[in-house]
């Protein structure tokens, strides 16, 4: 029997919400209380209910810790099995993201603070740094945002296993094509408007998240004020800000199946971090972005909340769910593609990443 | 004669880690150690305390204190105080947050 899981990590420690239809719900945890859950993947390739989880003492440091029954006990990975090599003279500070990769079931990649990647072979058991990014020229220039600096998504590409994109704040967008041996900026076009000359710099903008279309070639991303779109897998941007109510926000999320339809969490201003008109939304387009139209049945009016970058999830199933949590503890459900959303969780620490999938 | 060992506290915290061991003694060296060497010696048999007290550079982490009898080292010279035979080392978790 198919069940939904929708793991929930806060700034104090991890829930689970379970449910066989989508429509009851119910809530487990926290595990890691008191420890601060930034980071968490949900791996069902290979029939597999794993989940790992970037875990973060405030006394003891981050781990990272896994699950192979669907989160309901975990064990925390082996000692130093992501830490960075002596020669570099730093230590992690945090697990900000961690991805299965679609082309090979063995990998796991994880986005760190300080900006770092690294790659395990083994399925999340150990890590390595991947060199080619850390060993970057323009490293010394990536400036943090003002979570801290980190490289806070990763974006393989599926049936091209050399091909993965990173994205970090303040550093850009960077591809590479030899499986992370290589990398290079890839922002023509993306706004830094912040920026007090040349607003489109090689580098420097400030990408929130990135996700990957179903069309050909086809990537969202939100930027620190810019929403973007791209045909030809990251190498050029082009706006789909025009009918979104602002343009600044944390996160997109994008279909599983059908290209051109994407979702994004709109927040008022850089300066203001609530809802637009103070009401919770999401803006859906179907069109890549040419049109958008709010979703928000369900959703509180009066909000003064934020949706962080990692805190929105789509789950696989038909129609597709959409969660959202919050930074005073929501987490919201729509098992309708957004049209109409439920409270599934309240009251919890403020909400860092929502990750869903459907498991065995 | 041996010099007197060097008793290792552990919080409350880091005890279930380790099957509730509360104290680790160490024996001293006929020189002198410092907190680096001193941790690397508690540490040998109980490696998952490695990763909590320091990190990979061998640092203490921000929000743990290390204290040589009664004195914090991470205000003086940190990982490389001296540690005198038979001293009393606690390890804390640092009354911080919110």
């Amino acid at each position: 029997m198919t069940e939904t899981i929708v793991a929930i990590g806060t700034r104090k420690g991890l829930w689970i919400a379970r449910s066989d239809d989508r429509s009851t719900w119910s809530l487990e945890g926290p595990h890691f209380l008191m420890s601060e859950v930034a980071s968490v993947a949900i791996d069902t390739r290979e029939g597999r209910s794993s989940l790992l989880a970037g875990v973060k003492s405030w006394h003891w440091g981050p781990t990272v810790q896994s699950s192979t029954d669907g989160g309901r006990t975990w064990t925390e990975s082996a000692e130093r099995a992501l830490a960075f090599p002596a020669d570099t003279d730093t230590a992690l500070e945090r697990v900000w993201q961690l991805t299965p990769d679609p082309n090979d079931a063995d990998v796991v990649w994880a986005g760190v603070e300080p900006h770092a990647l690294f790659k395990s072979t083994d399925r999340g058991e150990h890590y390595e740094l991947v060199r080619g990014l850390w060993d970057h020229p323009h490293r010394p220039s990536w400036e943090p945002g003002f979570g801290g600096g980190a490289v806070h998504t990763i974006v393989p590409e599926p049936g091209h296993p050399e091909s993965v994109l990173v994205a970090m704040s303040a550093g850009g967008v960077y591809r590479s094509s030899d499986g992370g041996e290589t990398w290079v900026p890839s922002n023509p076009g993306i706004r830094a408007g912040f920026m007090p000359d040349n607003e489109y710099p090689e580098y420097g903008q400030c990408v929130h998240k990135v996700a990957r279309g179903q069309g050909d070639g086809e990537l969202f991303a939100q930027n620190h004020n810019g929403v973007y779109r791209s045909h030809d897998n990251g190498a050029t941007w082009d706006s789909i800000a025009d009918g979104l109510p602002t343009d600044f926000g944390f996160t997109v999320l994008a279909h599983p199946r059908r290209a051109g339809v994407v979702w994004v969490v709109p927040v008022a201003d850089a300066g203001e971090r609530i809802p637009p008109d103070a009401q919770l939304q999401v803006q859906r387009s179907e069109d890549a972005g040419a049109t958008w139209r709010q979703q928000a049945t369900g959703l509180p009016d009066h909000s003064y909340t934020c949706v962080l970058r990692d805190a929105a999830a789509l789950d696989s199933a038909d129609p597709v769910g959409v969660y959202l949590g919050t930074r005073n503890g929501d987490v919201f459900a729509s098992a309708d593609e957004g049209e109409s959303f439920q409270r599934i969780a309240t009251q919890l620490p403020d909400v860092l990443v929502v990750r869903a999938a459907q498991i065995a | 004669m041996p010099s007197a060992p060097v008793r290792v506290i552990l919080p409350g915290m880091l005890r279930d880690l380790v099957g509730g061991v509360s104290e680790i003694e160490v024996e001293s060296p006929a020189d002198s150690q410092t907190v680096a060497q001193l941790l690397d010696r508690a540490f040998a048999e109980h490696r998952v305390l490695d990763g909590k007290v320091r990190d990979e550079r061998g640092q203490i982490r921000r929000h743990v204190k290390v204290f040589v009898n009664g004195e914090d080292a991470t205000r003086g010279d940190g990982v490389g105080t001296p540690v005198p035979a038979g001293a009393r080392v606690h390890i804390i978790n640092a009354v911080s947050g919110g």
